[in-house]
């Protein structure tokens, strides 16, 4: 299965480039090889050509007969919840994240880190004792170990950046 | 006597000739171009015109101009120097002086009177990160600006060991940080004077008296003024406080102790602060 997403009636895509970057189309109809008639009732983009490449294609698809009026690719869009859809995808998070961070300030990036600092401290903590249990118990590993205080483990940091990735 | 009398006479004869040019000037002239060179009145019709054999065989007398001076003769003082020396008044056609003039200034405003445009996100009390000089990297804060536009700026000492510092805004970035410092105003003695660099310090060598070790370097160490570190100590003392005032004083304060950098694939033109 070469290829799993079409230019076709239906097919939902994400504007990658121009003035309507970052908004959700869907395909109406293929003009020609490059270019398509799109419409977004649902994001404000109405009813234009765009070249295919600024176009990135998503797994959604809506139902509609191709040429269909503005009125009926609404319908589809409500009736599909697309909106709601494509903010629980995994790519609209992925974007919304790679914009927080954009729009994250000096201070907030130090926080970011010292964040993590805090966390992966955490994290090696916890390890190295599973570590040292896994070893007395003989899984793996040298089995004489001296037995060492074992070090206070730093607890996480309960309130996370949301904008970690 | 005789230059003031010719000019008693020559006055008035200026005054109406001057009158009479100006009726003229409103008017045509009366002897026109008809074209190809042709004027509408001939030469002996203007004759009559201009009534010109009233004036045939008359003379005025020329009024005498008085002789201006070109030379100038000077007595000179001393012996054998021949007593006088004949001075031009005016100067030679061939002139050429051998020294430029001295010229006033074009009037434009000299740099102490510039008028200083500070960047507007650098206010009082605003975090910056430092790009240039010894401290570059540390987040410092924004003391005050200075009458020659220069930031002042303080680490606070206790955090990152940067001073009381004047740095120009250039090299600073301004970030979106700020620390209100309420009403908190700079000591009056704070201007550039006071935070001129001492040059012994900062040249290599001071001149060596005579006697001394010729390859002894001589650096004199810096040692700060029990003036400035009070001053640092009010200062620091009021930024400090502003900060344990926030609910974030913890995290601020290790913000201020880190040093700014850039990881990879962070471009300062793309970031925001």
């Amino acid at each position: 299965m070469p290829f799993a997403r079409y230019v076709e009636p239906g097919r939902v895509a994400l504007v990658a480039d121009g003035p309507l970057k970052g908004k959700l189309v869907s395909v109406v109809d293929v003009i020609d090889q490059t270019r398509a008639l799109v419409d977004g009732p649902g994001s404000g983009v109405p009813r234009q050509q765009i070249r295919l490449n600024q176009l990135h294609l998503t797994k959604f698809r809506l139902k509609y007969a191709f040429t269909a009026p503005t009125r009926l690719v609404r319908k589809a869009w409500t009736d599909a919840k697309l909106n709601e859809k494509w903010t629980e995808s995994q790519w609209a998070q992925k974007l919304a994240n790679k914009e927080k961070r954009a729009q994250m300030t000096d201070y907030d990036r130090f926080k970011l880190t010292a964040a993590r600092v805090k966390r992966n401290r955490a994290r090696t903590a916890v390890f190295k004792s599973l570590k040292v249990k896994a070893a007395r118990a003989g899984t793996f590993g040298k089995k004489n170990i001296p037995k060492a205080a074992a070090k206070k483990v730093r607890t996480k940091k309960a309130t996370k950046k949301p904008a970690k990735k | 006597m005789a230059p003031t009398q010719p000019k008693a006479v020559a006055k008035p004869a200026a005054a109406t000739a001057g009158a009479v040019t100006k009726k003229k000037s409103t008017k045509k002239p009366r002897n026109y171009d008809l074209g190809n060179g042709v004027m509408r009145f001939s030469k002996s019709k203007m004759f009559h015109k201009k009534a010109k054999y009233k004036f045939i065989g008359k003379k005025n007398p020329k009024p005498e101009k008085p002789k201006k001076l070109t030379v100038v003769v000077k007595q000179i003082g001393g012996e054998k120097n021949g007593g006088t020396r004949t001075v031009p008044l005016k100067r030679r056609k061939s002139f050429y002086p051998t020294q430029e003039k001295i010229r006033a200034s074009s009037g434009g405003r000299p740099f102490s009177k510039h008028v200083r445009r500070i960047r507007p996100n650098l206010k009082i009390g605003t975090v910056c990160i430092l790009l240039a000089g010894r401290h570059a990297g540390k987040r410092v804060v924004l003391v005050g600006i200075l009458p020659s536009g220069l930031l002042l700026v303080t680490g606070p000492f206790a955090f990152n060991s940067c001073p009381l510092r004047r740095i120009p805004q250039r090299y600073v970035i301004g970030t979106s940080t700020r620390i209100s410092l309420g009403n908190f105003k700079l000591p009056k003695h704070f201007n550039d004077d006071y935070f001129k660099k001492n040059k012994k310090c900062v040249k290599r060598t001071v001149k060596r008296k005579e006697g001394d070790d010729i390859f002894a370097t001589k650096k004199e160490k810096y040692v700060p003024s029990e003036q400035r570190k009070t001053d640092q100590k009010t200062v620091d003392e009021a930024v400090i406080k502003a900060i344990g005032a926030r609910p974030d004083k913890k995290v601020l304060r290790g913000y201020l102790k880190a040093a700014f950098g850039l990881r990879s694939s962070q471009y300062p033109h793309r970031l925001r602060f």
